[in-house]
């Protein structure tokens, strides 16, 4: 960021304010100053801010930033699919103020000197946050612990494998029992890979008319009881990334009915789309864990209404055509999806599928609070990450304008109703939409 | 099969042949007439038509297959193509080249028709989205097959002069098998009853969605049946978590005269080949008086001139 921040004050006027920190949703404006927000409410005046720009939100939402809390950028290693450059140029289009990044690069995010290139690379060129997840296990194999302590220190502010699921009990055992400790937060991608096996989609019908080979539900499911198990045994922190299918919140639903601290998040794809929209084969669709049923994604749905589901991320994934353009088996797994996570969770809130509140909560205030970042509210004080947007504009999503290095999305010429008109971080504005020129 | 005017009698309005699902009756009807006489022309000593001539028919076949590529080469030489065989397997690929690299070097050749094999599902597909000329599928991964399950209708229509409402039973390893689910499409698209047998390792989740009787036992599938359809059982699938051994395999489900005489007494038996004797089929019944085998492999010919004339048909002539 090379702009002197807060340079003039701003004042976010005529808005529905939604702030889940709070459970707050209101009409009024908010007021900010310095980075950080003055205040938020329909009692604000822009009486003491005196200069301020004044941005009439014409009844458009102003509501934390989004944090999302699945992100993979490429940078270091794979630079050619994802920068921090663009990856946060794609998340201020979207309405992200916050990305945690996952350790899968090269070299892996294992050791402090990493964390600490990656915090200074991404404050030199990233428009929004950049918070690392740290890896769990050195070179994510799954077989030593890094250096939990001194890597929380240096600002991980979680632990995972990333793709990688960790396999072995006993390891992960040891992991969540050293983590706590330091009070951190053990995150597990939950794919049994020996189940899973060379599965590349959901396993039924679709998968036998496709003649691909299916992974059945029970690969997420026997993993998440077993993590659940281990995370109640060592009493530790603990998340399961990506949920898939609702037999998997079981486990889950009774750990938190007892009190322990585990929670879970699902991506925005499981539950805007199915296995059929897989289509002919189209491997944008292809993804770890794969879509699931009809049925799955509405109960996930539900899950995520009833608050069962705690955290909503977009699993943004680079991938480029030497990864993608190939057979559906032999393809990467992944999409994109920080520029179009706001828009298509919008319609779950226009379906009815789940009030607005709770949908934010789950990209902003849940996650925040997770991992233990001031960010997430409009508290007066906090720093100014501010998201507005409209929702109900309408737009196309088109591949050309998306501001990712790669270009595989999932919403491809789809249809969204939801548009962000203004992004700011720190007080900074990072994005503004401009209306295509008639 | 005339080298003029026949372009006006088939029906067939697509650019491709890239599976069965999708065609309708009357589409595969139709190739099954123009196959008819496609048989007649072969058993003559003259075999050689121009419908194809000035054509380039390249056969792509990135999984090694001697019987299938040598059945479309005939086929389109005895049609006047320039036949053109590519083993991918052992050439481009290693090289680290992709599929759609393939496709696009070859497209520049200004091929009209690629035949392609690919041990991937949906990888012809792919690979026809990216070029100029017609596609046929001669087997994607466990997806399709569709040459073989229209050689394997023709068969069936010749020596029993119907196919409506015989009863098929598919017999084997269904889970890696796109003839199997060629057939299905196929037979279900023309009006027979279709029942799939195998142990339960090796049959697809759903399958019973795709139309078809599902059965444990041999004797309770082959009750009553018309045709007996068995299927290559890979040998390597004789380990780890899905079959025991050959001699369990065999028992339970490899066809004999005993078991065949669970089926009905003028039952016929197929095999899409090549076969493992002793697997999933035993030699006095693979050879034998009720055994459509060979016939299988001369109509696997007619119905590859059938689909490459119709395809052509659909060309661009200038």
């Amino acid at each position: 960021m090379t702009e002197v921040d807060g340079h003039r004050p701003l004042v976010l006027a005529n808005a529905r304010i939604v702030d889940p920190s709070r459970d707050i949703d209101t009409a009024g404006s908010v007021l900010v100053a310095d980075g950080r927000i003055i205040a938020a409410g329909p009692e604000a005046t822009s009486a003491r801010l005196h200069g301020a720009e004044i941005y009439d939100c014409k009844g458009a939402v102003v509501a934390p930033g989004l944090v999302d809390m699945r992100v993979f950028v490429g940078e270091p290693g794979f630079e050619h699919r994802e920068t921090f450059a663009s990856a946060s140029q794609a998340a201020a289009a979207g309405g992200v103020t916050t990305i945690v990044t996952m350790p899968d690069t090269d070299p892996v995010i294992d050791d402090i000197a990493l964390v600490d290139y990656l915090l200074a690379r991404a404050s030199e060129t990233s428009l929004v946050h950049v918070r690392p997840m740290a890896a769990l296990t050195k070179e994510l194999k799954g077989e030593a612990l890094t250096e939990i302590g001194l890597l929380k220190a240096a600002g991980a502010v979680a632990f995972t494998d990333g793709h990688n699921a960790i396999r072995s009990p006993r390891m992960l055992r040891g992991a969540l029992t050293y983590a706590r400790d330091f009070d951190a937060l053990v995150v597990n991608n939950t794919q049994d890979p020996d189940l899973v096996g060379d599965g590349v989609m959901n396993s039924g019908e679709t998968s036998t008319r496709l003649g691909l080979k299916g992974i059945v539900k029970e690969a997420e499911i026997i993993m998440v009881e077993r993590d659940v198990r281990l995370a109640r045994l060592t009493r530790s922190r603990y998340h399961a990334a990506q949920i898939s299918v609702p037999e998997s919140l079981e486990a889950i639903r009774r750990a938190k009915d007892e009190g322990f601290a585990v929670t879970c998040g699902t991506t925005i794809n499981h539950l805007t789309l199915n296995e059929l929209d897989i289509g002919p084969y189209r491997t944008f669709f292809k993804m770890s864990p794969p879509l699931r049923t009809e049925d799955d994604r509405r109960a996930m749905v539900a899950a995520l209404a009833e608050g069962l589901i705690d955290v909503v991320v977009s699993a943004h994934d680079p991938q480029d055509v030497e990864t993608k353009r190939h057979p559906f088996a032999e393809a990467a797994d992944g999409a994109i999806g920080l520029e179009t996570l706001l828009a298509a969770a919008m319609r779950l809130v226009h379906a009815g599928d789940i009030a607005l509140l709770p949908m934010l909560a789950a990209m902003s205030s849940r996650p925040a609070k997770l991992l233990g970042l001031d960010a997430g509210t409009l508290k007066p004080g906090s720093p100014a990450d501010i998201v507005v947007f409209d929702p109900d504009m309408p737009w196309v999503v088109a591949n050309d304008a998306l501001k990712s290095r790669s270009k595989n999305t999932v919403f491809e010429d789809a249809r969204m109703q939801g548009r962000v008109l203004r992004t700011l971080v720190a007080g900074r504005t990072v994005y503004e939409y401009a209306p295509p020129v008639a | 099969m005339t080298d003029t005017d026949a372009t006006a009698k088939i029906a067939f309005p697509h650019r491709h042949l890239l599976g069965i699902e999708g065609l309708t009756m009357q589409e595969i009807l139709g190739l099954l007439d123009l196959a008819e006489e496609a048989v007649e022309v072969n058993r003559q000593v003259q075999k050689k038509r121009r419908t194809l001539s000035g054509r380039t028919q390249i056969n792509l076949f990135f999984e090694a297959s001697t019987r299938t590529q040598s059945s479309f080469e005939i086929a389109g030489k005895r049609l006047g193509a320039d036949v053109m065989n590519m083993a991918v397997a052992s050439s481009s690929v290693k090289k680290g080249e992709t599929l759609i690299d393939t496709a696009v070097t070859l497209n520049a050749m200004h091929p009209d028709i690629l035949v392609v094999r690919h041990s991937s599902a949906g990888a012809v597909e792919l690979l026809a989205q990216k070029v100029g000329c017609s596609v046929i599928n001669a087997g994607d991964g466990a997806h399709e097959h569709p040459t073989q399950a229209l050689l394997d209708a023709l068969s069936i229509r010749r020596a029993k002069g119907r196919i409506a409402g015989l009863t098929v039973t598919i017999c084997g390893d269904v889970l890696h098998s796109r003839v199997a689910r060629s057939n299905i499409h196929c037979l279900n698209a023309l009006g027979a009853h279709v029942r799939v047998v195998g142990p339960s390792t090796l049959m697809p989740r759903g399958i019973e969605r795709m139309g078809v009787e599902v059965h444990k036992s041999m004797k309770d599938a082959l009750d009553g049946a018309d045709i007996v359809m068995m299927l290559r059982l890979q040998r390597e699938r004789m380990k780890g978590s899905l079959v025991p051994s050959v001699r369990e395999y065999f028992h339970f489900f490899g066809l004999d005269e005993e078991k065949l005489a669970y089926a009905k007494p003028d039952a016929l038996v197929m095999h899409p080949g090549p076969m493992n004797r002793g697997v999933e089929i035993d030699s006095a019944v693979a050879d034998g008086p009720r055994s459509l085998i060979r016939d299988q492999v001369e109509m696997g010919v007619a119905i590859r001139m059938a689909v490459l004339e119709a395809l052509a048909s659909n060309l661009p002539n200038h």
